[in-house]
């Protein structure tokens, strides 16, 4: 079966795949990308998982999958996919199963995950090349143990390890960076509540071989302190001031695939969220935002090549 | 006959060529790495038909190898000491999945200090995480082991991951004299590895090692592996059996050696019972009732079969290569346990910690454990737990020391 390559909102699949009743917070981000994805990927998948919030939609005896699932642990969620892999490629070529058993080996993991724990064996994996996919939907924290901060954690968010006026005082480490360092076969960023530029993406890693990335911003009511009703409001905004780029590396090319001129300005993002409110009250930290807005400037002037 | 000399880890090596092992996930480690580059040599000039990958850590490694044989092929690893220790949440995990596979551990003793030569604290360190245990004593152990490993853990009774487990350096690196099984009959032995709903597959999706809410599901499917590893003590006794009929070399779950008449007894684990047999014979020959008793099998733990071994002797040495801080050898403990409250079992079972981090146990060493048996006969009482050192080791640890206090002396007073 040839798919048809979607280029139209109209022609998105909308056969909701991935089952409902799953344990996820309303307005999760994350599930909300997850069910366009599963939606592209198809049930044809396997997929491994690190310890998050997700490793929570198979809890025996249920699952909203139609495929498989295999949970591993928070650090080696990429070597269980090279397990599966390696051992689907040996009955292929061993004809101990039909072509048509294969399967797509897929690993779900949070940023907790991605960022930190499961660097290395992610590592490995694109040393190697390994066949695969892998989402990570990236809520920025460690939101499943009530959102301490994580490697992808934003400058001055709170989190329960970031409590103070001052908030986190790291940088979300560039995950993105990372993959493209060692030139896998595809990286992408996407968020739920931009579904088109989502599904293109998701069509394009599926038809490709090799270690493939795609980074999800995952808006966290829970994690971020918002009402659920805002959480694509969120995933847009954070579009459309720039703070998260949407974009696409192939065949050693980095292309932005949105780029927002007139970009917002980034504390209309912030301000959405509880764990920014500090930087607005009971006084506006303007040396805070300033430098948010500041750093958004500086990626998207060297994208366009503005000084 | 297929006779060679070969070392313990060239050993490993053809029992997982012999089983035809599809997926050999790898990872270096002294003193285990001989068995894959033995691999990966065999792969390479097409005489093994396997698939070998290198991970970054054996933490991947056993991820790997669990989530291979999750997926229905045939999986052989190894690794030693550190290695399996740095894999160990893994190791809890995989059986946890009910993974059939073998791992080949070359013992070696564990940080801090950090050591490359064996003891058995690493392999005591994966007593509980649902792994079946086989030990070795010689390389010829070693390779029919491995084929009897891929039985038991295949089996539709059992489906656990099994260690087979070798002495470092001792073991690993000693060439003795092997007959190796012969190929056709070693494949037919091991048979086809059915892993009938252990699978991932387009038209039979399925969802392995999900969460549990609770612990009532949680406790099921814990106490399922642990009456699945009861299950391998008669899984593992048809196996040897066959095994015996078919290649004539006979492997009981715990070896006996001069036991019959004895009164007292050796209980250890492992390459350095080859010593404590040779203590044995010249212990003999000066008329003292002596036998050793050595258990193959670990995990399960042949409890019933040791009593059987043990029962009315007068007294017990066991001598642990191993040392569980704060309690003493993890072997006597075990033992303890299995002898407890049962009929005639001996009044005198001795603890004795040796042959850590590479240290040998002497001739001499057995002997003196031997009079202690007797003297503890004597005067029925139980001696405390021995740790075996010798006066002339203490005087070189304490030569070491006094360099060290020099030079700390000497560049102290440079700053």
């Amino acid at each position: 079966m040839t798919e048809q390559i979607i280029t139209r909102m109209k022609e998105l699949p909308s056969t909701h795949l991935l089952g409902t009743g799953t344990p996820m917070c309303s307005g999760c981000g994350g599930l909300e990308a997850l069910h366009q994805i599963y939606d592209i990927l198809g049930e044809n998948t396997v997929f491994t998982n690190a310890a998050g919030c997700m490793t929570l939609l198979s809890v025996y005896p249920f699952t909203p999958f139609r495929g498989s699932w295999l949970y591993t642990s928070m650090a080696s969620a990429p070597a269980g996919a090279q397990g599966i892999r390696d051992a689907l490629d040996i009955l292929l070529e061993k004809k101990r199963i039909p072509p048509e058993e294969d399967l797509q080996v897929v690993t779900l993991t949070g940023d907790g995950s991605a960022y930190g724990m499961g660097l290395s064996a992610t590592s490995g994996t694109i040393d190697r090349n390994l066949d695969y996919l892998y989402i990570c939907y990236d809520n920025e924290g460690y939101g499943n143990t009530g959102q301490q901060a994580s490697a992808a954690t934003p400058h001055t968010a709170l989190t329960s390890t970031s409590k103070s006026s001052r908030g986190y005082p790291g940088y979300k480490k560039d995950l993105f960076a990372i993959w493209t360092a060692n030139k896998p076969a595809y990286v992408a960023t996407v968020v739920g509540s931009e579904p088109l530029d989502l599904a293109k993406k998701i069509q394009k890693a599926k038809g490709i071989k090799g270690p493939r990335m795609i980074i999800a911003l995952s808006p966290c009511p829970t994690g971020w302190d918002f009402d659920p009703q805002y959480s694509a409001d969120i995933g847009k905004l954070a579009v459309k001031t720039g703070i998260w780029p949407l974009k696409e590396y192939e065949d050693g090319k980095l292309v932005h695939t949105r780029v927002p001129h007139e970009r917002q300005p980034v504390e209309e993002y912030l301000k959405l969220q509880g764990r920014f409110k500090h930087l607005f009250e009971p006084q506006r930290d303007n040396a805070a935002i300033t430098e948010i807005q500041a750093r958004i400037d500086s990626y998207w002037n060297n994208v366009t090549g503005k000084q | 006959m297929n006779r060679v000399m070969i070392t313990g880890n060239g050993a490993a090596a053809w029992g997982a060529r012999l089983a035809k092992a599809d997926y050999v996930p790898a990872f270096p480690i002294t003193p285990q790495t001989e068995i894959i580059e033995n691999i990966a040599a065999w792969i390479d000039k097409r005489e093994m038909d396997a698939r070998m990958v290198t991970l970054e850590s054996e933490h991947s490694m056993i991820t790997a190898a669990g989530a291979a044989a999750a997926t229905g092929v045939r999986v052989f690893t190894a690794t030693s000491s550190q290695g399996l220790l740095y894999g160990m949440e893994m190791m809890y995990t995989v059986a946890g999945w009910r993974a059939p596979f073998v791992l080949t551990n070359v013992s070696r003793a564990l940080a801090a200090p950090i050591s490359l030569e064996p003891d058995h604290n690493d392999i005591m360190a994966a007593r509980d995480c649902g792994f079946l245990q086989i030990h070795c004593a010689t390389c010829q152990e070693v390779v029919d082991n491995t084929l009897i490993a891929y039985r038991l853990a295949e089996d539709h009774r059992v489906r656990l991951p099994v260690i087979v487990n070798l002495d470092g350096f001792y073991l690993s690196f000693t060439r003795e004299p092997v007959v190796l099984p012969e190929q056709d009959l070693a494949a037919q032995f091991v048979g086809k590895y059915d892993s009938e709903n252990i699978r991932f597959r387009a038209s039979a999706p399925s969802s392995q090692a999900v969460a549990v809410l609770g612990g009532s599901p949680y406790s099921y499917f814990r106490y399922e592996t642990h009456l699945a590893s009861l299950e391998a003590l008669s899984v593992y006794e048809e196996a040897v059996d066959e095994f015996a009929k078919t290649f004539g070399r006979d492997y009981p779950a715990v070896e006996s050696y001069r036991c019959d008449d004895a009164r007292f007894v050796f209980v250890m684990l492992g390459c350095f019972a080859t010593k404590a047999k040779d203590a044995v014979d010249q212990l003999r020959e000066t008329g003292l009732p002596i036998g050793l008793v050595r258990p193959r099998l670990f995990r399960p733990f042949p409890a019933q079969t040791l009593k059987e071994a043990l029962v009315g002797k007068q007294a017990v040495a066991v001598i642990d290569q191993n040392i569980s801080m704060g309690k003493g050898g993890v072997l006597h403990a075990e033992l303890a346990s299995a002898l407890y409250g049962q009929e005639n079992t001996p009044s005198i079972l001795a603890s004795f910690i040796g042959g850590l981090g590479g240290r040998d146990i002497s001739a001499e060493e057995f002997y003196h454990i031997a009079s202690i048996l007797q003297d503890a006969v004597k005067n029925n009482e139980t001696p405390k737990t021995q740790l075996l050192y010798t006066e002339q080791e203490l005087r070189g640890i304490r030569k070491l020391q006094a360099i060290a206090q020099v030079e700390q002396h000497e560049l102290g007073n440079q700053r």
